[in-house]
């Protein structure tokens, strides 16, 4: 089979920086070649090289690329403004940022029709229509006339995979198409690009740090790293038996269903691409590094299907899959620390010139949670289901509506918030925003014990040096300003800064999912630590399933400012009960599992919490929704002492 | 002879200023976030450039803001008697410049009046164009005037060339000394370009200045380089007088402003509700009044208060230095709403911030807050703003002068000399060199500023990042 895409040594730099350093690989016409790497490997780079839109100040120094025989670094600038987006197009990450938000994405797919296939008027429009259904966004004749804004984050995406597909191209580079989506959305993205590639026969780059992602969709895979391609093989041979040391540390990092043990973690952190490299660029971080790693460069070598550059492949010991570790005994259960009762969180909706209440935005609806002392209970669902604002109402940062909150069973007053505050903190999501830019690394810390006037003034450098070696900082961090760390130790900051008032509950937002894989189990792995050192509870906000598994003792499941199942971590994830929580469970793309499109898939979107649906919230999205669903919200059914649902359908059983 | 300082308001305010930035610079030096991007702006060659000129300005202007009175020559030496009019170190200076007054207009390194007058020669009375008193009063003979003015140009220029390449050597022994290497390895850097600063412009734009101020200097010791003005007063030292004029409208209004802006604008951004609601309707009315209505009013009102208590102040210069005064305030009270709307506009990001709820969920204080979070982050909008005013400020109390509600008309400002020059437009031949030298002084300085605002808000503004 001849490729349709070859790249041969292509290097790439960016100022002094080497970005893409060398890579050959091959996409054959109606594949998909996935590109693996964790952030800041030249993923990224390598695509905009091919497409020649490298940022300023970027240039390709050497290597060839040829689409389908066509020589594209040999290409005039005119020709290729024919081949990019008529013969090889591109889907950014952020689709909020790549349609212009003032033009209907009618228009803007019009463009490129115009452009690519000199389409105009009616016969434009039948073509965009075409296209809209061949990316399945329902009710296509009036989405065409909304603008960007009017649509979720998964029909943007949609719209961009249609402009992209309007000059039939016959390669489609998708670079992390879904990571700013929801798992849900996700896999209806995914699925639509299978469909597409399959039906036209396109060749597929897919650049994403997802193992998931890789596995549910990949022909081939090449996992890059510091700017090079380290291994290449076929999906099934891969993931089977990964045999550079940095793969199947990826795949050690990854958090498991079962896994009760730490994760496995690589030391150190991807290398910046402007170091003089010499030897293997894995090497300061692998363990099964030799004295001829460090000096010379390794080549490749082939083992069956895949090759590898590594002096040791083949030499290294088979790694089987992890044995699952011996499953938990559910955890008895231990004293409440805090517990939630009915909290509600409306935003009033103002409108007209006397800003009157109009209405009321139902961010939390009625939640009730119990989390237990030393325990984790996870809280899970898509964004916008309200679970951040439930950790926010918590600590009164943002007001309650309605609902009482008792710390040990004692209720909490807006009154007496230092109590509350000195038991509960708070870790957010991102590491960048989190942390002040102006504000040295030890202010960060002591500023929670200044306000709340924990420990002797003078003992607070201590308990500095203390907090700074508890979460694994190097002791001079503290004189430091943020920007000097990286993301993972940004967040080891920001957890140390929760801890520095000594509570009893932290709260945290997400706080791996702006990380890489190997960052977040070296996160993972500190929470855990920190929970059997200090007795620390949490409660663990997240969309990430395998993190939840890996981590809580309990979940609930929240959709549209209402938790709808509720129940030990293991029990609920295995066997789910809610339509919505087994519509979870199935969306998110396992590394163990080949993806088939019977799956059942959750249609549409979340509705707004402005104006629910009538009756079950879930209704309008559930396979299973019978009469009953629409009329009445479904009560509490419980399906043992700790798991409990709310469907009409199981309480019908 | 001895002499009594007199410290005038806006002075006190300059030297008040020139302590915070000297703190401010100290407090910068210290801290490395703060620091770097003072070091980019001190790489790159137009900002540093530009600086350079503004350093010339800000030293005349510096030195034209000490002053003193000279004791009269016949008063009695214990009980001293001081001259009514205000001097500053900056005409001690400027010497002969000062005195040197002719009758009239006379042009640019003119040896005569630009008007015709009945005058004696040769015993006859004729209508001719009198000798001046001082320009070219050396020459005895008209065609001397040209070869004498190129002699001085030549000797300007060979002066500057030697006094920079004296300096320039010094320097770079001294650099080269510091830095324990060779004076020709230094100085092959230095050709290079392999110097962390930008050492080659700055020393093109210091020669450059030097040959200037030579062949100006060369200049004025015979002639009114750029003329006489209508009472026959040298241009080019009016020109020089107005800059600190222009500075002091330029910067002490900031001083004004910034208060109001930074208060204003956080505390509308931070607390939301009804305060945002006061500030923003305070600052949309102040907006919908017309500012120089506004600042007519107000000058009025100051002038009538002067006039009334003409006991509160002993010289006309501290009458001329009120109303300046008054203008700065009032200037300010009318422009803080630009940068107030911007600073609520980033507060509302900053506030939404994870930081901000880390810290609102230790409970620390709101003032703790705006201190320690708020403020260090807009911070760098506040520093864009103050450079990219500068420039504006001093073309608007040119324009204010030249409507006639600005500075007092007995002082020294290109916007009263614009308004001199005027009349004089319109007549035949035309006098020209006012509204020029003004012209150029002032484009000198706006230029100047407008070139280093640039490099400040390229290496501030965080959407600039890594853009060059």
């Amino acid at each position: 089979m001849s490729a349709l895409l070859e790249v041969r040594d292509l290097v790439t730099e960016i100022g002094g920086a080497r970005v893409v350093d060398g890579v050959s690989f091959q996409v054959t016409a109606g594949e998909t070649y996935a590109l693996l790497g964790e952030s800041g490997c030249g993923k990224s780079m390598t695509a905009l090289s091919l497409m020649r839109l490298l940022p300023d100040g970027g240039r390709v120094v050497s290597g060839t690329v040829e689409l389908d025989g066509t020589k594209l670094f040999a290409l005039p600038e005119r020709a290729m403004r024919q081949v990019r987006g008529g013969r090889m197009a591109m889907i950014f990450q952020e689709p909020m940022l790549a349609l212009n938000p003032v033009i209907r994405v009618g228009e803007q797919i019009g463009e490129a029709l115009a452009l690519h296939r000199n389409l105009s008027g009616a016969a434009a429009r039948e073509a965009a229509l075409g296209l809209l259904d061949a990316v399945g966004v329902p009710d296509a004749a009036r989405r065409l006339d909304s603008y960007p804004f009017e649509l979720s984050g998964g029909l943007r995406q949609r719209m961009m995979i249609a402009m992209a597909l309007a000059g039939q191209p016959e390669l489609l580079i998708a670079d992390e198409p879904t990571t700013a989506l929801d798992v849900t959305m996700q896999a209806q993205v995914l699925d639509v690009l299978r469909t597409l590639r399959r039906e036209r026969r396109m060749g597929m780059l897919l650049i994403t740090h997802d193992l998931g992602v890789v596995a549910q969709n990949a022909d081939r895979v090449g996992l890059m790293y510091a700017g090079e391609l380290l291994e290449e093989g076929t999906r099934a041979a891969f993931f089977a038996a990964p045999q550079h040391p940095y793969s199947r540390m990826l795949f050690e990092a990854l958090p498991r269903p079962g896994d009760g043990g730490r994760l496995a973690t690589i030391p150190g952190q991807v290398p910046r691409l402007d170091t003089a490299f010499t030897g293997c660029r894995f090497a300061p971080r692998c363990p099964h590094v030799v004295a001829r790693c460090r000096v010379e460069s390794p080549g490749w070598q082939a083992l069956g299907d895949q090759r590898v550059r590594c002096h040791r492949a083949g030499e290294l010991p088979a790694t089987g899959v992890r044995a699952p570790a011996a499953r938990r005994a559910p955890a008895p259960p231990a004293a409440p620390l805090l517990q939630v009762d009915d909290l509600k969180v409306h935003f009033p909706i103002r409108r007209g010139l006397l800003q009157r209440t109009v209405g009321h935005l139902r961010a939390v609806d009625g939640v009730s949670l119990v989390i237990e002392a030393g325990r984790t209970l996870a809280l899970v669902g898509e964004s916008g289901c309200g679970k951040t604002t439930v950790g926010k109402a918590m600590l009164h940062l943002i007001e309650p509506s309605a609902g009482r909150i008792s710390l040990a069973g004692e209720p909490v007053t807006a009154a007496r918030l230092d109590r509350l505050r000195r038991q509960a903190q708070m870790v957010f999501q991102d590491p960048f925003g989190s942390l002040n830019p102006r504000m040295r690394v030890a202010d960060i810390l002591l500023e929670g014990m200044e306000a709340l006037h924990v420990g002797d003034a003078g003992q607070r450098g201590a308990a500095v040096a203390r907090l700074l070696q508890q979460v694994g900082l190097p002791d001079d961090a503290g004189g430091r300003y943020p920007h000097a760390f990286s993301g993972g130790q940004r967040q080891r900051i920001a957890i140390a800064r929760a801890l520095a008032v000594s509570p009893q509950l932290v709260i945290c937002d997400e706080p791996t999912s702006a990380l890489d894989v190997s960052v977040q189990a070296q996160i993972l792995n500190l929470l855990k630590d920190l929970q059997g050192e200090l007795g620390l509870a949490y409660l663990f906000i997240t969309h990430n399933l395998a993190v939840v598994e890996y981590l809580a003792h309990r979940v609930a499941v929240m959709y549209l400012g209402r938790v709808v199942e509720s129940g030990p971590a293991a029990q609920v994830l295995r066997a789910p009960r809610h339509p919505y929580t087994q519509a979870l469970v199935a969306a998110v793309p396992r590394v163990d599992t080949i993806a088939t499109d019977a799956a059942p898939r959750l249609a549409g979107d979340q509705p707004s919490p402005i104006d629910p649906p009538v009756g079950c919230h879930f209704h309008p999205r559930c396979p299973q929704a019978d009469a009953r669903c629409r009329e009445s919200y479904p009560d509490v059914t419980h399906i043992d002492a700790t798991h409990w649902v709310r469907c009409h359908r199981v309480a019908g059983e | 002879m001895s002499v009594q300082p007199v410290v005038l308001w806006t002075d006190a305010l300059i030297f008040l200023l020139l302590a915070a930035v000297a703190g401010l610079v100290w407090t910068i030096r210290r801290r490395e976030h703060l620091r770097a991007p003072w070091v980019a702006v001190a790489e790159r060659p137009m900002a540093m450039a530009a600086a350079l000129v503004l350093a010339v300005f800000v030293t005349i202007g510096l030195l034209d803001s000490l002053h003193y009175r000279e004791q009269l020559p016949d008063s009695p030496a214990d009980a001293p008697q001081y001259s009514v009019e205000v001097l500053s170190v900056f005409d001690a200076l400027a010497g002969e410049l000062r005195t040197q007054k002719e009758k009239t207009y006379s042009a640019p390194l003119a040896m005569q009046l630009y008007a015709k007058e009945f005058i004696e020669r040769d015993g006859a009375t004729v209508r001719d164009y009198p000798r001046l008193v001082h320009g070219g009063a050396h020459l005895t003979d008209a065609a001397a005037h040209l070869p004498d003015i190129a002699r001085r140009v030549g000797v300007g220029l060979a002066l500057g060339l030697a006094a920079s390449l004296f300096v320039f050597v010094a320097f770079a022994a001294w650099r080269a000394h510091r830095a324990r290497i060779a004076l020709r390895a230094w100085l092959a850097d230095w050709r290079a370009g392999r110097l962390d600063w930008p050492a080659r412009t700055l020393a093109a734009t210091a020669t450059l200045l030097a040959v200037l101020g030579a062949i100006l200097l060369q200049l004025a010791a015979a002639y009114h380089v750029f003329g006489t003005d209508k009472v026959g007063q040298d241009v080019l030292y009016i020109s020089l007088k107005s800059i600190r004029t222009g500075l002091v409208i330029g910067t002490l209004t900031t001083l004004v402003t910034l208060p109001l802006a930074i208060g204003l604008g956080i505390a509308a951004g931070y607390f939301r509700g009804w305060i945002d609601d006061v500030i923003q309707y305070v600052y949309t009315v102040l907006n919908s009044i017309p500012g120089v209505l506004l600042i007519a009013a107000a000058v009025l009102i100051v002038q009538v208060y002067i006039e009334s208590n003409p006991e509160s102040f002993d010289t006309a210069a501290a009458r001329a230095d009120i109303r300046l005064l008054a203008l700065c305030v009032i200037m300010g009270v009318t422009s803080w709403t630009g940068l107030a709307r911007l600073l609520r506009g980033e507060t509302l990001k900053l506030r939404t911030l994870d930081y901000v709820e880390a810290a609102r969920a230790f409970g620390v204080a709101h003032a703790r807050i705006l201190t320690r979070h708020i403020f260090p982050n807009v911070f760098h909008l506040v520093l864009i703003a103050i450079v990219l005013d500068f420039s504006g400020l001093v073309l608007a109390e040119a324009v204010l002068s030249y409507v006639g509600v600005g500075v007092d008309p007995t002082m020294y400002s290109w916007g009263n000399m614009i308004n001199g020059a005027r009349l004089e437009l319109a007549r035949e031949p035309v006098v020209w060199w006012q509204l020029g030298a003004a012209f150029t002084f002032m484009f000198a300085l706006v230029l100047a500023a407008n070139l280093f605002a640039d490099g400040v808000r390229d290496a501030f503004d965080p959407r600039m990042g890594g853009r060059r």
